[in-house]
C-alpha cells in the first residue's frame, strides 16, 4: 500500500483536487454545454464502475446493465414528478431507486446463475430488452410509465430550500445548474470509486475474482458461488440505479429511448476499452468515450470543409463512423484495454498465444 | 383454428429467415467461440446492394426477374467478401486476446457498418422491388403468398445444402475438427486460418439471401434493419444450442412460431392486459425460461468449465 501521507501524494492529490475543482469553470467557457456532457462523463463513470464489478470483479458477461439505471430513473421520475404528484425529499428516492435496482438485479441474477459466458450474456441482453418494452407500453391499461412519450417536469436535486436546477448565487460566486450538478456528481463519484477500491482488495472482491478465474476452483476452497455472483448482480445494479436517479434529476425528463440496447452496449465498450477489471482505466474508458463522440461531433464539420471546402458526407454518420474505427483500433492495438491492471498486462505477456480462445 | 394455422404459417416464414442468419452465428460461434455481433449488418447490407443493383438492372429494361436474379447474386459476393474483410480487419489479429476483446471489435464494425450504410443509402426506408409475381394460395382456410412460399422452400433448400457441406465436404469436415479442438486439428494438416474465413464467408453469403428475403418479404429496407434480426437470430442460435447447427435451425423456427403466436394470442392470455406490441418480449422470455432448465439450449452439448 502507498503511503497516503507522504508530501508527494499529497501534493498529487491537492493538484487533481484543484483541478477537479475548476474544471466546470474553464470547460464552462466553452459553452455550458460542455459542462452538461462533463456531468455526462461522470454519470458513465458510475455507470462504468458498476457494470465493472459484475464483468470486470467477477467475470459475468452482462449485455443488459443498462436495464438497472433504467429502474433507478424511472424510480426517482415517478416518486418526483406530477405523473403521479408524488414529491419525494432526495434522501428518501437516492435509497429508494438503489433498492429497487438491486432488487432486479437479484431478480436477474438468480435465474442465470447456472448459465456460463456466452449464454449469461444473450440472457442479460435479453433481460435489458424486456424492461425497456415495459417502459415503452406501459401507459394502458394502466398508466404507469407514461409510455414512449416519457415522463417530464421531474424535480430537480433538491437539499433542503436549495435547488441544484437554475443558477444561483453561492459564496458571491454565479454558479449555473450544470455546475452545481458537476460538484454533486464528482462528490458522489469519489464515494463510489472509494467504495469499489475498497471492495476489489477485500474478502468479496478477491472471492469474485476467484469465481472470475475458475469458477469450480473458487466453490472447492469454499467460496459460496451463488451468494457472491448475487452480490455483484446486485452491487452492479445498484450502482446503476443511483446513476439513473441522478440522470432523471438532471435531465427533468426520461423516456424509454435512452435505454436502448446500444447504452448497454457503450458502457460495456467503456469497460473492456478502459481496462477490464482496472479502476482507473475504467474510469479513463468512460471519459473517453463520453468524450470521443462530442468532441467528433464539433470536429468532423470543420475537417471536411477544410479537406473537400464542402460537407461531402453527412456529419452524424461520418462522427459515429470514426468513433466505431477508433473502438476497433483501440481493441487492435491493445487487446487488455487502455489502461490494464499491472497484473493483467503481465499474464497477457506470458502466456503463449493460443489459437483460439 | 384458421387463426392458428394462419399464425404456424406466418412464424414459419419468419422463422426460417432467423435460421438463416442464425447459422451464420453458430458456425461462427461453434469455430472460434466469437459472438459476431456485426453479423446482422451483413444481412442488411445485403439487402440494401440487391435493391440497389436489381432496380439499376430493372430500369435499364432487364425483367425484374432476371434483376433481381443479379441483385441477389451481387448481394451475396459482396457479403461473402465483407464476411471475409471482418474477418481479417476485426477478428484474425486478435485471437488469443482476452475473450471480450473481438466481442468489442465486433460491436465497433457494426457501429462502422450500420453508418457507412446510412452514408450510401440514406436515412429513409427503401422499398424493395417487388421480384415475385403477387399470388396467393389458399389452403385449408390459411393464406399465403408465392413469397412467402419461396421464402420456406429456398431456405429449406439452403439449410439441407449447409447440412452437406459440413458433413459430407473436406472443407466441413476440417470445420468440426476445428470445431473440436483447433491446436489438434492444426496438428492433423487443417488450415485453422481457412477455415475460419469459409466459415465467416459462408455465413455471411446466407445472410445475403436473409437479407433479401427479409427485404422481398416485408418490401422494405433499411439501414437499421440488421440490428434486431440479428438480435433476434443469435437469440435462435443460442435457443438451440449455440455452435450446433441443427439447434440453429430449429432455434431459428421455433423462435418465428413462438412470436407469431404470442402476438396472435397474448391479448387473450392476459384478458387484453398486454397488447401484440409485447411480440419482442417473447422471444427473450422464452429464452429464459428455456435456459433456465437447459443451460445450453435446447440441443447443445454440456458447455465445459470456459465462461
Amino acid at each position: 500500500m502507498k503511503n497516503w501521507l507522504s508530501p508527494k501524494s499529497m501534493t498529487g492529490i491537492a493538484l487533481i483536487a484543484i483541478a477537479l475543482i475548476v474544471l466546470p469553470h474553464v470547460v464552462g467557457m466553452g459553452g455550458q454545454a460542455w459542462v452538461r456532457i462533463l456531468n455526462f462523463a461522470i454519470l458513465y463513470v458510475f455507470l462504468a464502475l458498476g457494470l465493472n464489478i459484475v464483468v470486470g470483479f467477477a467475470g459475468l458477461l452482462d449485455l443488459g446493465y443498462i436495464a438497472f439505471y433504467a429502474v433507478g430513473a424511472y424510480t426517482w421520475a415517478l416518486l418526483a414528478s406530477p405523473h403521479f404528484g408524488l414529491h419525494f425529499p432526495v434522501w428518501a428516492i437516492l435509497p429508494i431507486g438503489a433498492l429497487m435496482a438491486c432488487v432486479f438485479g437479484v431478480l436477474l441474477g438468480s435465474p442465470t446463475l447456472k448459465l456460463r459466458g456466452d449464454y449469461l450474456a444473450i440472457v442479460t441482453l435479453g433481460f435489458g430488452e424486456i424492461i425497456r418494452i415495459f417502459l415503452n407500453n406501459l401507459n394502458s391499461p394502466v398508466n404507469i410509465t407514461n409510455g414512449p412519450q416519457g415522463i417530464t417536469l421531474i424535480d430537480p436535486v433538491k437539499v433542503g430550500d436549495f435547488s441544484f436546477a437554475g443558477t444561483s448565487q453561492i459564496f458571491g460566486m454565479t454558479m449555473t445548474g450544470p455546475q452545481k450538478y458537476y460538484y454533486l456528481l464528482v462528490a458522489l463519484a469519489l464515494l463510489v470509486i472509494i467504495i469499489n477500491v475498497r471492495l476489489q482488495h477485500s474478502r468479496i472482491g478477491r472471492a469474485w475474482q476467484a469465481i472470475r478465474e475458475d469458477e469450480i476452483a473458487a466453490k472447492a476452497v469454499g467460496i459460496n458461488t451463488r451468494n457472491i455472483k448475487l452480490l455483484a448482480f446486485a452491487m452492479g445494479a445498484s450502482f446503476g440505479g443511483i446513476a439513473g436517479g441522478i440522470f432523471s434529476a438532471m435531465q427533468g425528463f426520461v423516456s424509454p429511448e435512452s435505454f436502448s440496447l446500444i447504452e448497454s452496449i457503450m458502457v460495456l465498450a467503456m469497460v473492456v476499452l478502459g481496462g477490464m477489471g482496472h479502476i482507473p482505466g475504467v474510469i479513463l474508458g468512460a471519459v473517453l468515450l463520453t468524450f470521443l463522440p462530442e468532441v467528433l461531433r464539433y470536429a468532423v464539420t470543420p475537417v471536411q470543409m477544410a479537406l473537400f471546402g464542402k460537407i461531402l458526407v453527412d456529419p452524424e454518420s461520418l462522427r459515429m463512423l470514426v468513433f466505431g474505427l477508433a473502438l476497433v483500433l483501440v481493441m487492435r492495438f491493445k487487446p487488455a484495454g487502455l489502461w490494464p491492471s499491472p497484473e493483467r498486462s503481465r499474464e497477457l505477456s506470458e502466456k503463449p498465444v493460443e489459437v483460439v480462445k | 383454428m384458421d387463426i392458428f394455422l394462419q399464425q404456424i404459417i406466418n412464424g414459419l416464414v419468419q422463422g426460417s429467415i432467423y435460421a438463416l442468419v442464425a447459422l451464420g452465428y453458430t458456425m461462427v460461434y461453434g469455430i472460434m467461440g466469437l459472438i459476431n455481433f456485426a453479423h446482422g449488418e451483413v444481412v442488411m447490407i445485403g439487402a440494401l446492394i440487391s435493391i440497389t443493383v436489381t432496380s439499376t438492372l430493372a430500369a435499364a429494361g432487364m425483367p425484374l426477374g432476371l434483376a433481381g436474379l443479379f441483385g441477389l447474386v451481387t448481394a451475396m459476393l459482396t457479403c461473402m467478401a465483407l464476411g471475409w474483410s471482418l474477418e481479417r480487419i476485426a477478428y484474425r489479429p486478435l485471437r488469443g486476446s482476452p475473450r471480450l476483446t473481438p466481442l468489442i471489435t465486433a460491436i465497433g464494425m457494426s457501429i462502422v457498418l450500420q453508418n457507412l450504410a446510412m452514408i450510401f443509402w440514406g436515412r429513409n426506408y427503401m422499398t424493395f422491388p417487388p421480384l415475385l409475381p403477387k399470388v396467393n394460395f389458399e389452403f385449408a382456410g390459411t393464406h399465403f403468398t408465392l413469397v412467402q412460399v419461396v421464402i420456406v422452400l429456398l431456405s429449406a433448400a439452403l439449410m439441407a445444402g449447409l447440412v452437406f457441406l459440413v458433413y459430407r465436404t473436406k472443407l466441413g469436415m476440417a470445420m468440426r475438427a476445428t470445431a473440436q479442438n483447433p491446436a489438434v486439428a492444426s496438428l492433423m494438416g487443417v488450415n485453422i486460418n481457412r477455415v475460419i474465413a469459409s466459415a465467416f464467408v459462408i455465413g455471411s453469403a446466407l445472410a445475403a439471401v436473409a437479407g433479401v428475403m427479409v427485404g422481398s418479404y416485408y418490401e422494405i429496407a433499411h439501414y437499421q434493419m440488421g440490428f434486431m434480426l440479428g438480435l433476434k437470430a443469435f437469440t435462435a442460435a443460442v435457443l438451440g444450442g449455440i455452435g450446433n447447427l441443427a439447434g440453429a435451425m430449429a432455434g431459428g423456427i421455433l423462435l418465428g412460431i413462438i412470436e407469431a403466436l404470442g402476438a396472435g394470442y397474448i391479448g387473450d392470455f392476459t384478458g387484453g392486459f398486454l397488447g401484440s406490441h409485447y411480440q419482442d418480449i417473447f422471444a427473450f422470455v422464452v429464452l429464459i425460461v428455456v435456459l433456465m432448465f437447459k443451460p445450453s439450449g435446447l440441443f447443445g452439448e454440456k458447455t465445459g468449465d470456459r465462461a
